[in-house]
């Protein structure tokens, strides 16, 4: 029972990061494509962590993946604004 | 069938070949310090497929403690090609300028 | 019906990294190599997972993706943008003939791979080092055989390291700072350097009985200073002046300190009281830590920091 919901989770983390993917790989432009991966793979990786953590037994270890999802969310929201600023810092320039 | 450590022994060969062939063949200086980081990891994965024994036995660890010694010289070498390259297109310049 | 769906990972994992190291070197824009480089050793962290050795994934993707992709992109960032200096291709004779060269010396190294797996090469080094596990002070066998029964080579592969760090420093200034920093990344830097240091800690008292040890953490904090840098510090993490040079030679110094007062009692050079062998482990890993990231962030800086020029030369090249 609980491999089954494992998996369920499991797999729409990776239908929502065959999602961003899609999105990155098929949309016109910079933000639009930084709008694609940064949502969609930040909620791929929450339902991947929820799947891996019924999985797991001893709460360190689910204590150590929840905080690796917290680390890629902040880190991939840094990011996302830096390249963001950094596109519009070109716009502006070649304006 | 393909065992496990043949597989990821003749990949490491692979990809050896494949940086090495584009570290001679490259001609700027960056991609020529990239082929021989991709060589370097071809020749770890050489050593890891030979140290794994199997999913029950634990792995040899002597190959893993020459990749980890591997690993940290092979970047403090990439830090000193990109320094001298630094230097040397500066020095480049200087005499370019003349 | 024999489906082995760890050989479909295998064969997945391996066409990955092909393809990714094909992209990376034959690509026409090098930022977009060196990024699909960072990929490649993330992937390849992800090989060593499936080969059994955690301590080698860990370093890694620490050092062989994250440090070693951040010198990169600094070494890209550094360059002049080309003038008319076309970059010629070589002439085919010449590719050709390196082709044929590396395709040949290939086929004789998979020719002596497949031989020596196929033939029993007798009693395996591994064996000797879980038989002699229990007398080396610690329980993690790789830690074993880097600070204890191969402890010479780790003093060495610490020399090295302190070799190129003086020759980095030997080559100039520093490279230019970086532009200050947004409020993202001033907040980000504020919470992820203390959570780097914990866990940069962590991973040094853990590497006696799980995979961890010096290098991993070493390559955290050489993380966290490079962080630092971006967010435009004028300090980069790293203390000034005389406790920078010691901390840089802090790692081979100590090192060799306790190798050469284990030859008090009458013993060879390195071999650690029995006894005593986890807490000298522990105090070499701590300084080897100390040393390597010093040496990451330096390097990692290009050059003397302003800081020791004293302010009378600001040869900015």
């Amino acid at each position: 029972m609980i491999d089954l919901l494992s998996g369920v989770l499991i797999i729409g983390g990776l239908f929502f990061y065959v999602a961003g993917t899609i999105g990155l790989l098929r949309l016109p432009d910079t933000l639009c494509r930084l709008h694609a991966v940064t949502k969609a793979d930040n909620l791929g990786l929450g339902l991947l962590a929820f799947g891996l953590l019924l999985q797991l037994t001893d709460p360190l270890s689910m204590l150590k993946v929840l905080l690796i999802w917290i680390l890629v969310l902040a880190a991939s929201a840094a990011g996302g604004q830096l390249i963001a600023r950094h596109v519009q810092r070109e716009q502006e320039d070649s304006s | 069938m393909l065992e496990t450590s043949t597989l990821y022994g003749l990949l490491g060969i692979i990809l050896a070949a494949l940086g090495l062939q584009a570290a001679i063949l490259q001609r700027d200086a960056i991609r020529r310090i990239l082929a021989i980081n991709v060589l370097g990891v071809g020749v770890f994965l050489v050593f890891i497929a030979t140290a794994y024994q199997g999913a029950d036995t634990p792995p040899d660890a002597v190959p893993h403690a020459l990749v980890l010694t591997g690993i940290v010289v092979a970047v403090a070498a990439t830090a000193l090609a990109l320094g001298l390259q630094r230097r040397l297109e500066i020095l480049d310049e200087d005499t370019d300028d003349e | 019906m024999t489906f082995d769906a760890l050989l479909v990972l295998d064969m997945l994992l391996a066409t990955l990294m092909l393809m990714l190291a094909i992209a990376a070197l034959h690509c026409e824009s090098l930022r977009q190599g060196i990024f699909l480089y960072i990929v490649f050793g993330l992937v390849t962290a992800l090989a060593w997972a499936r080969l059994k050795a955690p301590d080698v994934a860990l370093a890694e993707a620490a050092i062989g993706s994250g440090v070693a992709g951040a010198l990169l992109l600094a070494g890209l960032r550094d360059r002049k943008p080309r003038k008319q200096k076309s970059l010629l291709r070589r002439p085919a004779w010449q590719v050709l003939t390196v082709t044929y060269l590396v395709i040949g010396l290939a086929l004789t190294a998979s020719w002596a791979f497949l031989d020596a797996q196929a033939n029993d090469v007798g009693p395996r080094l591994g064996a000797m080092v879980q038989a002699e596990l229990a007398n080396s002070g610690v329980s993690n066998p790789v830690t074993a055989v880097l600070l204890n029964f191969r402890a010479y080579d780790t003093l060495l592969e610490l020399a090295v390291l302190l070799a190129a760090l003086l020759g980095v420093l030997a080559l100039g200034p520093e490279r230019a700072a970086p532009r200050a920093a947004g409020p993202v990344v001033h907040h980000l830097v504020a919470w992820l350097t203390p959570l780097l240091i914990v866990t940069a800690g962590y991973l040094l008292w853990v590497g006696a009985h799980a995979p961890g040890g010096a290098f991993q953490a070493g390559a955290l904090l050489a993380a966290a200073g490079i962080v630092v840098r971006l967010s435009g510090n004028p300090h980069n993490g790293l203390p000034s002046g005389i406790w920078v040079r010691m901390l840089a030679v802090a790692g081979c110094g100590v090192f060799m300190f306790v190798g050469l007062a284990s030859m008090g009692g009458g013993a060879n050079l390195l071999q650690y009281p029995a006894n005593w062998a986890g807490t000298l482990i522990l105090l070499i890993e701590v300084f080897a830590t100390l040393a390597i990231t010093t040496s990451l962030v330096l390097v990692y800086l290009g050059g003397q920091p302003d800081s020791w020029s004293s302010g009378r030369r600001k040869a900015r090249a």
